[in-house]
């Protein structure tokens, strides 16, 4: 039976680690292949990358980041971020990730989905997802984009579906309402989410304390919960969050 | 010294980076005489069973890559490559290599099964051959839609090293001879992935 999976995002800009990063100990804290190496040591079962570098000129640093990064972790990870074309995927693609998550891009451009699961496998292929609640949708949620600033007029199980006929192999659901509350993971959405679609949904936004993670296992319904400040301030630990997992029942990976 | 076939797989920089990291001797190749040359085979794998015969087709590869097997050298098949080693597949009705009897289907999509399977599912196994040293029910990452049924309705068969469920029982690792091929990702899989790559590295040539 798969176990549920732990990912850890990193934000990354001009090729150094943003975002609420306080790590403890000897680690690079600004250096995302560090972290990413400190995590892996942890026993995280995943990690993810977001390019917010804002400058075209400065892009190329991610992908020499993606390259040291494949060097020194062997467990997946996927990048995101500014990925637009096809040309985008393959240079990331080649410079050694495992999956490719396209959000925005994706809303306006669908064919850019269809393409690169045509390319590459569904596998490979990641939904980034941005909702609000919203009582005029009929799922109760919308589509946002730009980091949410952009209503998009689409209902979030709609365009779900859509994206996985077109190809979307995983979707990340990433709350608004509910990130950086630390309050725990929309978890109405994510039920919602993981019973409308066949492909694996991973819960993003919210999570604050260990017990979070669990939660979203039993009462949403998500195969992989991603975390991002609980672990970068050096509050908890992957081995605290597995802990909490554990206890509750919820298989995991210990080995 | 190991051939990895290139045949356009999407894992191709993983399985580099994992060799690379263990100091293994390697050459990627996609040139008949270089793999038959070698002393092992790797066979990668991300991406789609038709398009991959094809390309091992249009390079003239799959007659090498029998005698290869024949020839009883090591040669390892990873994910796609794993199902290459297999007779047929369900995706796009596929003729494969044919060096194990056995044949590639798709995940039933059930209600409470995500297909694809993506994640960490743990492996019962032997504990020998590329299993040496690698603890019992250990979890390997998989990224597939498509598996390799383990057993009949009445047996198992002799081939399924290693074995996991997702919905139905799964071969998660196939062996015959010195032909092995794992379904999940070593390369992937953190230091019990690595150990296993090892172990394949160290096989006597």
């Amino acid at each position: 039976m798969l176990q549920k999976r732990l990912i850890i995002c990193l934000d990354v800009r001009d090729g150094r680690t943003t975002k609420g990063v306080k790590f403890q100990g000897n680690v690079d804290i600004g250096d995302p292949v560090a972290m990413a190496a400190e995590y892996y040591a942890q026993g995280v079962d995943e990690l993810v990358f977001y390019d917010i570098t804002a400058s075209a000129e400065k892009r190329g640093i991610m992908i020499e980041t993606v390259k040291a990064v494949a060097r020194t972790v062997f467990i997946p990870f996927c990048v995101g971020g500014g990925i637009r074309s096809l040309a985008d995927m393959n240079a990331v693609m080649l410079a050694g990730a495992d999956k490719i998550s396209v959000n925005s891009a994706a809303v306006r451009q669908p064919d850019i989905i269809s393409d690169g699961a045509c390319h590459y496998g569904s596998q490979c292929i990641v939904l980034g997802m941005d909702v609000k609640s919203d009582p005029a949708m009929p799922s109760g949620y919308g589509v946002v984009i730009d980091g949410g600033r952009v209503n998009t007029g689409l209902d979030m199980l709609a365009w779900a579906r859509e994206a996985v006929d077109r190809g979307a192999g995983e979707i990340v659901l990433n709350s608004i309402d509910a990130d950086g509350t630390q309050n725990g993971y929309e978890l109405r959405a994510t039920r919602l989410l993981g019973d409308a679609v066949s492909v694996p949904v991973v819960a993003s936004g919210g999570a604050g304390v260990p017990e979070h993670i669990p939660q979203v296992f039993q009462k949403g319904r998500a195969e992989a919960a991603l975390v991002a400040s609980m672990v970068h301030s050096g509050r908890y630990t992957v081995a605290d969050i597995k802990e909490a997992m554990a206890k509750a029942g919820i298989g995991v990976r210990g080995c | 010294m190991i051939a990895v076939v290139d045949y356009g797989a999407g894992n191709l920089t993983s399985v580099v980076n994992a060799l690379k990291h263990l100091g293994a001797r390697f050459r990627i190749s996609a040139e008949a005489a270089e793999l038959m040359a070698a002393n092992k085979v790797i066979i990668p794998g991300v991406g789609e069973a038709r398009q991959a015969m094809e390309f091992l087709a249009s390079k003239s590869l799959i007659e090498p890559l029998k005698e290869f097997a024949a020839a009883g050298k090591p040669l390892l098949g990873i994910c796609l490559g794993c199902h290459l080693l297999m007779e047929h597949s369900e995706e796009r009705d596929t003729a494969l290599l044919g060096l194990i009897p056995g044949r590639v289907r798709l995940f039933p999509n059930g209600e409470a099964f995500k297909v694809p399977q993506i994640g960490w599912n743990p492996v019962r196994h032997s504990g020998a051959g590329l299993f040496k040293g690698v603890p019992q029910n250990c979890s390997f990452y998989f990224a597939n839609s498509y598996y390799i049924p383990p057993a009949d309705s009445e047996n198992n068969y002799p081939w399924a090293a290693g074995i996991s469920e997702h919905s139905v029982p799964f071969a998660a690792a196939v062996n015959q001879g010195r032909i092995w091929g794992a379904q999940f990702h070593p390369e992937k899989s953190g230091k019990d992935g690595l150990r296993l790559l090892r172990n394949f590295i160290e096989l006597e040539d």
